[in-house]
């Protein structure tokens, strides 16, 4: 698998596609797309990398270990739940606001939180598990 | 404030550790001011109850089930309301020195007050839920505290023993109260002893009845379900006059005393009652007739005096009812500080064992004192308490008829016995020669013996001064079992008459069991060795066979082949659609075939050959590889049907399949080709043939009914509305059905937790079949594709 090209292409490719799977993930909730696919993406992402370079780059490059950023995903999901209770209503309702950055509205809300957090549950988990198999496979 | 009340011994048992930590073992005396406050706390009530009132109070906590947390107070929960709380401030002292210097004090702390809110809260809960929690929590701290010393391992089976058999009883114990909310559609304590007849009428009254019992005789220890209360004598001394003779245990005479107004005067409850009670106070006695160890004399006349309780409340007269409860004091008092003596000998001496002391009334002075005067209480003597229990206990027994009298010769015996007992563990330990012991003895410091003292000249006080015991404490207690008010006269001046004669015979009696106690030991040990089988083997017995049974199904249902997992799932999802569809004769008819654009044939087509490629794959990458063709041409179909998002999902999860698979499958080190046999080819093809038909019939059933769109309006109407996003599939993951998702993504994080572990694990088990090679290393090992 290792071959000239495979091995030039992949970083440009992997950077490409974190790159789109956080497009496709922002873009969510009017368009298709959302946490869900775009964590599969940038696991994907990972999965080339790895397969281009071994899993100790991909584990560098991460810096953090995968099933830690599962467990953070599932903690800004938490979160994005529990905001709730400020204004007092129940678990997981949206909240919205609006605030304006450089002139453009931007409209933040606790469902692209918990969308964030989707999105980093699926990459840790499945990043976890491959890593975890390509890295047998060398020892 | 009541409510409050509730909280508080938890509260000091959060902050026990800490403060056990700062002021050592003298904590004792800042967290005896929690149980202490909350004596006076219920002393304000005496009055009011005394004078007939009732008091509840409460919080709605489910309305709409009609679930509250409430409680209430009248003469019998304020009753053990003083005594938990009370004898609860003297064991704290008492732990204060007795545990002195053990590492885990504050832990003792900690759970002996836990230990106290709960049962503070079992016995003044109304509500039935309450009533429940708090009685599985004095389940579950007693099971800490008798697994306290949980380095030794016969604590850790008593621990597990004790919550075994006491958490079967609160399971059917739960079960009778909810039968008895079915029944008389009521939930709380206080409605249902004002409910007259409702429930002695019910045809289920039988199956309550049964139910409840199970918890109360579990948890009072009655015979046969008896053999946890000795073994919990491994717990710390503390605990066992707290927990396994003052209160705990008396949680289900509690509640029977407490369901007699609504439950009792019928034929099974005045039958099963007395029979069993009877039946433990002569087993119990005989068994503490048989030990040597102190603590374990005590324990076995405990369950003997719980049979008794057990025996007088279900006997049905108003004497019998007056002598449960005034024995019910007497014995939480007389007992609990026999134990604390007990654990004072084996605190100054170092053995507990009755045959190696002696002569310990000069070294031990106080001590001494008190267990004088709680085995006088114990064995029915005047002027203190116990005598007055008899008395009244005897009055109610004494009639003619067959059926009491041999209630009368049971409850005679039986007090005959624990006289002897009594007397063997007051007096032995300290009359006669000095005996050599482990440790020299000599007398503890003052939270050693304040406890037992204070409980011993209660004891004598409350004789004393019995008139106005009984107009505060007893005839309140006795009007609210009997469900009418009562008027308890007896007093230590002894008068003429059956009882007093009764009374001096059981003296004799015991007299009589006393000097003879050696010979008594020794017959019943031989007795004991020529049965050979207890309960309490019988409880490992039952356990092991669990075990084995378990055991056994799991080997069977879990023989960790894969393809005997994937065979028996596919073969019962066949069956499951199958059989329903056979049985309602709902075969789907099959739909008017669409027009398709010839390169949705294509895709169709490519789907196809995608399948059969993994059919006829020589080697497993190619099979893989070929599955996920498969698996893109549905995605691409998707798409042209109008999925965007499914589709693009779709494409994903295909990709990263085939990736983990074959990485997966050249990790597993399986030989490339297929091993299978023809015949097993074949019987797996049909299977697979099988469920593919099935989900088609499926899906085209179906597909058959008429289809709801009321939620695609509601998603197409409100998704921009409500949640301000056209992408209505993203909008029902992350907003609309919102928790969902956050549940499938907590399952998504615990199986990649999952996964790692078992891909970690595995290295290791390699590494030590290396270490001593098998024929699984010389098979030939597939390099990575």
């Amino acid at each position: 698998m290792r071959t000239l090209i495979f091995r030039s292409v992949a970083p440009y490719l992997s950077s490409l596609m974190i790159l789109f799977s956080i497009f496709v993930l922002l873009r969510g909730h009017n368009e298709p797309g959302g946490g869900f696919i775009g964590g599969l993406i940038a696991a994907s992402a990972m999965a080339i990398y790895g397969i281009a370079f071994g899993v100790s780059p991909v584990r560098r490059a991460i810096r953090f270990h995968p099933m830690a950023l599962s467990g953070f995903g599932l903690f800004l999901a938490s979160v994005a739940g529990i905001l709730s209770v400020f204004p007092g209503v129940p678990f997981l309702t949206g909240l919205w606001i609006y605030p304006e950055v450089f002139g453009v509205e931007l409209a933040l809300s606790t469902p692209l939180v918990f969308d964030i957090g989707v999105y980093f549950v699926v990459f840790g988990s499945i990043t976890s598990t491959a890593l975890a198999l390509e890295e047998r496979e060398r020892d | 404030m009541t409510f409050y009340a509730l909280f508080v011994p938890f509260v000091a048992a959060i902050f026990a550790p800490a403060l056990t930590r700062l002021f050592k073992h003298n904590a004792a005396w800042i967290l005896a001011l929690a149980p202490a406050g909350l004596f006076l706390h219920f002393l304000g009530f005496v009055e009011g109850v005394a004078a007939g009132e009732r008091f509840t109070g409460g919080v709605r906590w489910l309305p709409s089930f009609n679930v509250n947390f409430s409680w209430f107070v009248d003469g019998l929960s304020l009753t053990f309301a003083l005594l938990i709380s009370g004898i609860g401030t003297l064991i704290v002292l008492y732990s204060g020195g007795y545990l002195k210097g053990h590492r885990h004090q504050g832990r003792f702390f900690s759970f002996i007050l836990m230990f106290m809110g709960a049962m503070q809260g079992l016995v003044l809960s109304d509500s039935f839920l309450m009533l429940f929690v708090f009685w599985e929590l004095t389940s579950i701290t007693s099971f800490l505290l008798i697994g306290f010393n949980h380095a030794e391992e016969r604590s850790r089976r008593s621990a597990i023993q004790a919550l075994v058999v006491t958490g079967l009883g609160g399971l059917s114990l739960l079960a009778g109260l909810l039968m008895i909310w079915n029944i008389t559609g009521l939930s709380e304590l206080s409605l249902l002893l004002a409910s007259g007849d409702l429930l002695r009428d019910s045809p289920f009254y039988l199956a309550a009845f049964v139910l409840v019992l199970g918890g109360c005789f579990t948890k009072s220890a009655q015979f046969p379900l008896h053999f946890w209360l000795p073994n919990a004598m491994e717990a710390p001394t503390p605990v066992s006059a707290y927990l396994h003779s003052a209160t705990m245990v008396k949680a289900g005479v509690y509640l029977l005393m407490r369901l007699n107004p609504a439950m009792g005067d019928t034929v099974p409850w005045e039958t099963v009652l007395p029979v069993f009670g009877g039946a433990t106070l002569i087993a119990g006695t005989l068994l503490a007739v048989r030990q040597t160890d102190l603590k374990l004399m005590l324990a076995y006349t405990t369950m003997a005096s719980l049979g008794l309780l057990v025996m007088l409340t279900g006997f049905g007269t108003e004497k019998a009812i007056e002598g449960a409860i005034l024995y019910l004091v007497a014995h939480s008092m007389f007992k609990g500080c026999l134990f604390m003596v007990a654990g004072n000998v084996d605190h100054g001496t170092g053995t507990r064992d009755i045959t190696r002391l002696g002569g310990l009334m000069t070294a031990m002075p106080l001590t001494f004192g008190a267990a004088i005067l709680a085995a006088l209480s114990m064995g029915g003597l005047p002027p203190f308490f116990g005598f007055l229990a008899k008395e009244e206990m005897y009055y109610g027994l004494a009639s003619l008829d067959p059926w009491s009298l041999t209630f009368l010769a049971v409850a005679m015996v039986g007090n005959g016995l624990m006289f002897a007992v009594g007397f063997a563990v007051a007096i032995k330990p300290f009359f006669g020669p000095k005996v050599e012991t482990p440790e020299h003895p000599h007398e503890g410091p003052v939270l050693l013996w304040a406890g037992p003292v204070v409980l011993a000249v209660a004891g004598l006080f409350s004789a004393l001064f019995s008139s106005e015991f009984h107009r505060l404490i007893s005839n309140p207690m006795a009007g609210a079992v009997a469900g009418h008010d009562a008027d308890i006269t007896i007093s230590v001046v002894p008068h003429l008459g059956t009882a007093l004669y009764l009374s001096l015979a059981t003296v004799a009696l015991g007299i009589a069991f006393y000097l003879g106690f050696d010979r008594l030991r020794s017959g019943m040990a031989g007795l004991l060795t020529a049965i050979g089988w207890g309960p309490d083997r019988g409880f490992d017995q039952v356990i092991d066979g669990i075990v084995r049974l378990s055991t056994v199904v799991t080997r069977w249902v879990q023989n960790g082949r894969m393809e005997y997992y994937v065979t028996a799932t596919f073969i019962l999802l066949v069956l499951a659609i199958f059989i329903p569809m056979g049985l309602a004769d709902e075969w789907p008819e099959l739909p008017e075939f669409p027009t398709l654009f010839f390169y949705e044939w294509a895709v169709i087509l490519i789907a196809a050959l995608g399948l059969l490629a993994v059919v006829w794959a020589k080697d497993r990458l190619t099979a893989i590889v070929s599955l996920g063709i498969q698996g893109f041409a549905v995605a691409v179909l998707f798409m042209l049907m109008g999925a965007p998002d499914l589709s693009f999902t779709q494409f994903m999860v295909e990709t990263l399949s085939v990736v983990i698979l074959a990485l997966a499958m050249t990790r597993l080190r399986l030989s490339p080709q297929d091993p299978r046999s023809w015949a097993q080819f074949f019987l797996d093809g049909a299977i697979a043939l099988a469920s593919g038909a099935g989900f088609t019939l499926l899906l085209l059933a179906v597909l058959a009914t008429e289809f709801n769109a009321e939620l695609t309006e509601f998603f197409n109407t409100y998704s921009v509305q409500i949640a301000h996003g056209r992408n209505i599939v993203n909008v029902i993951l992350v907003d609309f059905r919102g928790i969902d998702t956050f549940g499938e993504i907590a399952v998504v994080m615990v199986s990649g937790l999952a996964i790692l572990a078992l891909i970690r694990v595995l290295p290791k088990r390699r590494a030590a079949n290396a270490a001593a090679p098998t024929k699984e290393v010389a098979e030939p090992i597939q390099e990575a594709g």
